[in-house]
């Protein structure tokens, strides 16, 4: 076959339908794996759920929905097991931006454990949050008491180690963490019909 | 052109990474880890293949003046797909590689690729060109990520080698990619002329 020539019409015609082909073949592909990225997504909030309440059976009981500072953040109550917040800060605080993880607060207001849903730090470097914040490793924060005050990075005055190289991660993931606890104070706020309900010493005597 | 030839110009001969020094982005950025490397290198072969594949397919169909937007608009397409493919049911390459999956698009390996051999050959020899250029940045990302990590972590695919405190974190950061790919490209080049 010879090959078209460039005149208007040919090529008006050759970029139609070469659009008209791929947007065919992405929403058929999208169609086909929708369903199986959606499940993923609950299955892994399922297990983040799980793994920062610490245990199997956790049965969330009630379910907000908070926003402040452009951040969305929905908070789960599982009762005496404590709330898992997941915090969504789809703004560029991180490195990558985007930033989603899962908390896990128990009712005296200690970290019970985190997870990191979706990320977009750089591979090796910021990545790493997924593991340096738990227990054991060197930013531990698992334990830490957030009525204490806000957890920071020890080059802004803080005592939690920042992840080597990857400074802006970490205070997003802390501002995340920080957020989270807030979150979760302004829910407990709403229940009791408190208005000052966003400080933190002045709200424990709320948390049953 | 013989099918074999083709192959190993792109593994050897033609390697993308240490002879052409095509697509230097992915190949700085994403060879934090021998792991992060091999994905990528898997990734981009994979997108190799079907956009040679298609462009010698309908390169006759497109006018010579509208090529370029033609192969990019089938790339972009390609690296879409692949993209909610990796994420629905490779999920942890998706989750490694992240950002770097849509950049993709713009790696000028393939639309080099598209233009300098797909829209010139046949269906059979376009796709061996997209294997033998893909195993040959694959291999490059490999090796250049496994050198990071090692010297950076004292690991390679996470299996310690050595205590993590003898290693050079500057080698997992930036400038430690230039390093490592200069001295690579330097050993590469020595043997491909001895």
């Amino acid at each position: 076959m010879k090959k078209l020539k460039s005149t208007w019409y040919n090529m008006a015609c050759v970029l139609t339908g070469i659009a008209l082909v791929a947007g065919a073949a992405l929403a058929f592909v999208n169609e086909m794996t929708k369903g199986t990225i959606q499940e993923l997504k609950e299955k892994s909030e399922k297990a983040a759920i799980a793994q920062v309440l610490g245990g199997n059976d956790v049965n969330v009981q009630q379910v907000d929905t908070v926003s402040f500072n452009d951040c969305k953040f929905v908070v789960m109550n599982a009762g005496d097991k404590g709330v898992a917040v997941k915090s969504v800060d789809p703004q560029k605080a991180s490195f990558g931006g985007g930033l989603t993880i899962m908390v896990g607060i128990d009712p005296n207001g200690s970290v019970l454990g985190y997870s990191i849903l979706e990320t977009n730090e750089t591979p090796g470097l910021g990545a790493k949050a997924a593991q340096w914040f738990q227990k054991g490793e060197k930013g531990d924060i698992i334990g830490r008491n957030l009525t204490d005050g806000e957890l920071t990075v020890s080059k802004d005055g803080g005592d939690v180690d920042a992840i080597t190289a990857s400074t802006i991660t970490s205070r997003a993931f802390l501002r995340a963490v920080n957020a989270a606890y807030k979150a979760y104070h302004q829910t407990l706020a709403v229940e009791e019909n408190n208005t000052d309900g966003i400080s933190g010493a002045s709200q424990q005597n709320n948390i049953k | 052109m013989n099918n074999m030839k083709v192959l190993l110009n792109g593994i050897v001969k033609e390697n993308p990474t240490f002879v052409l020094l095509l697509g230097m982005c992915p190949t700085l950025g994403t060879t934090s880890s021998a792991f992060n490397g091999m994905s990528m290198g898997l990734a981009t072969m994979a997108v190799l293949i079907f956009s040679n594949l298609i462009i010698s397919l309908i390169k006759n169909l497109i006018p010579d003046m509208v090529r370029i937007p033609s192969f990019i608009v089938v790339i972009a397409s390609l690296v879409t797909i692949l993209q909610m493919v990796l994420q629905a049911y490779v999920p942890a390459v998706y989750e490694s590689l992240g950002l770097f999956i849509p950049l993709i698009v713009v790696n000028c390996i393939i639309l080099g690729r598209a233009e300098a051999f797909a829209a010139k050959n046949g269906v059979v020899n376009s796709i061996f060109d997209g294997i033998g250029m893909g195993i040959g940045f694959t291999i490059a990302l490999t090796l250049l990520g496994g050198v990071r990590e090692l010297l950076g972590t004292g690991m390679i695919f996470s299996f310690p080698v050595f205590p993590e405190n003898y290693g050079a974190l500057l080698f997992v950061l930036a400038p430690g990619a230039f390093i490592a790919l200069g001295y690579l490209i330097a050993i590469v080049n020595r043997i491909r002329k001895s």
